[in-house]
């Protein structure tokens, strides 16, 4: 126990230790204040926009940006994921197709969704589903593709149907793939998330660190970084835990 | 996998169907295009060599930031995962930073450094540094521990230990994160370049559909694919090369 927490204690420290430096350099003008903002005017302005609500608008219009994509692409990559994995013609029809459209960096369709959407909310919302939707997919695809021949072989002699399959043995069993590319995905989200927003000028924290920057706004730069980082890290840390929960049943 | 004429049933229906839609005037061909004026402006961007210029620029920002990450994220590596207290003191730091998406740093690398390929390298080596770190860190911790020991009994210098000992046992698993980040890193110098960079294939992309070139912009689409689909093949032949 006191072991780990003069662990924990130099961990906090070695943390501080980076910010004061990084304070003292932008003070003793080693650094110009025009591109590195001190730690210190970085927080103060995090602290003001907490105060007046900005802060909190900001990222939750993000936040809602990010879940709608993510959860339309998950959705959309399930369905598909299940069909090409358990049925063969679904297989043999559509794989070759999505094989080509795979290696596409998922941002090159922002210009295509743009033409047809414009710079709209929904543009953005059908970028990152399209961008996020891959990683599930391939998982999906493999995890159906290794579900082990005895489940299968028990399914059969139980003379099971193929929904009942689906969803009490394949899905089960392809669960665990499944949350691997479910993690992939929904930082792909967060990307794809930031890209729209400076893009098609929407609110939220992406937006606020480019417009920043093309006002030289140097701490309301650093606060928007450091704001999405802790976002990011606290949206992670609520997709492993809850992956935790649902895979308990795998542990027993 | 076996080939077969399935595979090649929607495709082919899907092309069909827009030529006939747009030689029929039902769709508006100024959002639309074509699929025979794509082939012909794909045919053109080839000809000229403003494809090959785009790819170019491209790929050299994708090699110069693939090849720092692998340098930091290598050396970095090692020195955590052979040193459990730094690799534990700077975990919070570390997380922290992992936690920011990669593209949030155009606005501030384009303010540091202005357009140009130190930016997108920058943004690149950034998204490339952590898989490569990571993966670095897990494989020096997986080294069998009876060979440092046979490196203190034959009391190697440090340098000697990583150089003879380290580096030949971790690298079947760092080439692992390598590959990971070799993905990312198209990715990435794209988007940037679609975002702000003015440069490079992700440009050509956006500035084809600014300008209603709408069938380059689908020539330039259809052209990233395949050069995707190269750079997966590049880096899946590389892989079996070194692990065979």
């Amino acid at each position: 126990m006191s072991a780990a927490a003069s662990r924990g204690a130099a961990a906090a420290l070695f943390t501080l230790l980076v910010f004061a430096l990084w304070q003292v350099a932008v003070d003793s003008g080693l650094v110009s204040r025009v591109f590195v903002a001190a730690p210190l005017s970085a927080f103060e302005v995090m602290i003001e926009r907490a105060a007046n609500g900005s802060l909190w608008t900001t990222t939750g219009a993000t936040a809602l940006r990010l879940f709608a994509g993510w959860v339309a692409a998950v959705a959309i990559a399930m369905m598909i994921g299940t069909a090409i994995g358990n049925f063969r013609a679904a297989y043999e029809y559509l794989a070759p197709t999505l094989e080509f459209f795979r290696p596409l960096p998922a941002s090159a369709v922002i210009p295509v969704a743009v033409l047809f959407l414009g710079l709209t909310a929904k543009m953005s919302t059908a970028v990152i589903a399209f961008g996020a939707l891959w990683p599930v997919l391939l998982s999906a695809m493999h995890g159906f593709a290794n579900v082990p021949r005895e489940l299968r072989e028990v399914a059969a002699t139980l003379e099971m149907s193929r929904a009942r399959y689906i969803l009490t043995v394949a899905i089960p069993s392809a669960s665990v793939d499944i949350m691997a590319g479910l993690r992939i995905s929904l930082s792909l989200a967060l990307i794809l998330t930031v890209v729209t927003e400076m893009q098609a000028s929407l609110p939220g924290i992406g937006y606020e660190i480019f417009a920043a920057q093309r006002t030289f706004r140097s701490a309301d730069l650093y606060a928007g970084l450091m704001t999405l980082g802790i976002f990011g890290f606290l949206i992670n840390q609520a997709l492993l835990l809850s992956e935790r929960r649902l895979m308990r049943w795998r542990a027993a | 996998m076996r080939a077969s004429w399935r595979s090649v049933v929607v495709p082919a229906a899907l092309l069909l169907l827009w030529e006939l839609c747009a030689a029929l005037r039902l769709v508006d061909l100024e959002f639309i295009s074509r699929p025979s004026h794509i082939f012909a402006a794909g045919i053109s961007g080839l000809a000229d060599g403003s494809f090959f210029h785009a790819t170019w620029q491209t790929l050299e920002a994708c090699l110069f930031g693939l090849s720092l990450a692998i340098v930091v994220g290598v050396s970095l590596g090692i020195f955590l995962g052979l040193s459990t207290i730094a690799e534990f003191v700077s975990r919070p730091s570390l997380e922290g930073l992992r936690s920011i998406p990669s593209i949030a740093f155009a606005p501030l690398t384009l303010l540091l450094f202005g357009f140009g390929l130190p930016m997108e390298g920058l943004i690149v080596a950034y998204a490339c540094l952590w898989p490569i770190l990571i993966t670095t860190i897990a494989a020096v911790r997986n080294i069998e521990p009876r060979l440092m020991e046979v490196a203190a009994a034959l009391e190697m210098s440090p340098v000697e230990r990583i150089r003879k000992v380290v580096l030949p046992a971790m690298l079947p698993r760092v080439l692992v994160g390598v590959r990971t980040a070799a993905g990312f890193a198209l990715v990435v110098s794209v988007t940037v370049e679609i975002l702000i960079n003015p440069r490079g294939l992700g440009y050509g992309l956006i500035v084809s559909q600014q300008s209603l070139r709408i069938d380059m912009m689908y020539a330039y689409l259809v052209w990233l694919a395949a050069i995707g689909l190269l750079v997966n093949a590049l880096v899946r032949l590389a892989d079996r090369e070194v692990v065979t």
